[in-house]
């Protein structure tokens, strides 16, 4: 009897001791990835398209992806804004990164985003992290978490691994971020329409009517 | 006794399982060690996740150490001949596997992700289970009172 209570005590002590080790290790957010990056270069990407490239209208969408109203735009307003303007051929939406510093993982997402992106699966990707916001409030580290929206996008995860590694797009991610700066961009989403800011109001939160209204607006101007 | 040992070590693992689990959704550590098939984060991350206002995980945490703390007061020399010692463990084990079958319906059927934590855990509670029935079948030792009783012819 003795000696089985000498097994559970350390039994208890290697599973402890197992617990604490995994809880030290526990992987993470790379640095690359997830920090601003040392230098800055243009690759001459200026962000990820939706629509036709003769469209007359081009909506340019600054976001920041642990931002809760881009979340909240994303998936309430985008998919009629889909449906009415971008695949009817009027608008084309471009996708810029505007990660806030005030948001810890804004710009790791933006970088899994775009490592997906080097495999023809950004906007996967992209639906992945705003469909299943609950992420950006936990303030947990989300390396694993971003992995499995890599693999529920069908993306490669061995290159994917490789580039959030390596921090691959970071330059990339603050280009775009010093680009909205320049522009002035003053929080997210900020929208451009065919280079003219909208919404100057304070108004975060447009919907699908009001860009119908942008671009209509636009259209009567041409005719 | 050895049912009632053998559930005591799986509550242990158990555990410890869960209080990972637990102490991971309270936001301690880095990403979970999921393997190279992932699926935790998903799972963890979800909103089922969490179960009346708390991480499910602490849920297991609780239920783990009340099958323990029973296993271990089951094993003092008082309560060895006792069986409904084994109706108590098997009713804590029923719980539990009705829990963890709910879990892991949820995993396979809405959520679409496999955590290998929570599969291991309900490898461990599915033992218990198994061990505990078994219990009930099995006859409590008997200790014979007279064995433990002064011989009247040694009475002074």
């Amino acid at each position: 009897m003795n000696r089985f209570y000498v097994v559970v005590g350390v039994l208890a002590v290697v599973l402890a001791a197992a617990v604490f080790a995994l809880l030290k290790t526990g992987g993470g957010a790379s640095a690359a990835a997830a920090g601003p990056p040392p230098t800055v270069v243009d690759d001459g990407f200026r962000g990820y398209t939706l629509g036709s490239n003769t469209a007359p209208v081009e909506i340019t969408e600054y976001l920041d992806y642990e931002c809760p109203v881009c979340a909240t735009f994303a998936t309430i307003q985008i998919p009629t804004i889909k449906e009415q303007l971008i695949n009817t051929g009027r608008v084309r939406w471009r996708f810029r990164d505007y990660p806030l510093p005030i948001h810890k993982y804004s710009r790791f997402a933006a970088h899994a985003a775009q490592c997906a992106g080097a495999q023809g699966k950004f906007f996967e990707m992209q639906d992945q992290l705003f469909y299943h916001h609950q992420w950006a409030q936990t303030g947990k580290d989300p390396a694993a978490l971003f992995r499995d929206f890599a693999r529920a996008s069908a993306v490669d995860l061995t290159a994917y691994d490789s580039c959030m590694e390596k921090g691959q797009f970071a330059a990339r991610v603050e280009f775009s971020r010093q680009e909205g700066e320049q522009r002035l961009v003053d929080g997210t989403p900020t929208f451009y329409a065919n280079g003219t800011k909208l919404f100057t109001n304070f108004r975060r939160l447009p919907n699908s009517d009001d860009f119908k209204a942008v671009v209509d607006s636009i259209a009567a101007v041409r005719h | 006794m050895r049912h009632r040992q053998a559930i005591a070590l799986l509550a242990l693992v158990g555990l410890f399982v869960a209080l990972y689990l637990w102490l991971h959704a309270l936001g301690f550590g880095g990403a979970i060690k999921c393997g190279a098939a992932g699926g935790c984060e998903t799972v963890q991350t979800s909103q089922w996740a969490v179960f009346l206002g708390l991480p499910v995980a602490l849920y297991g945490v609780v239920g783990y150490l009340a099958i323990l703390m029973v296993a271990l007061a089951a094993l003092r020399p008082a309560a060895l001949t006792r069986s409904n010692w084994n109706v108590m463990l098997v009713s804590l084990a029923t719980v539990g596997v009705l829990f963890t079958a709910y879990l892991t319906y949820l995993e396979l059927f809405v959520i679409h992700a496999i955590c290998r934590w929570c599969v291991g855990s309900a490898v461990i509670i599915a033992a218990i289970w198994i061990v505990s029935l078994l219990s009930l079948r099995t006859p409590a030792p008997r200790i014979d009172p007279a064995a433990s009783q002064p011989r009247p012819d040694l009475r002074v």
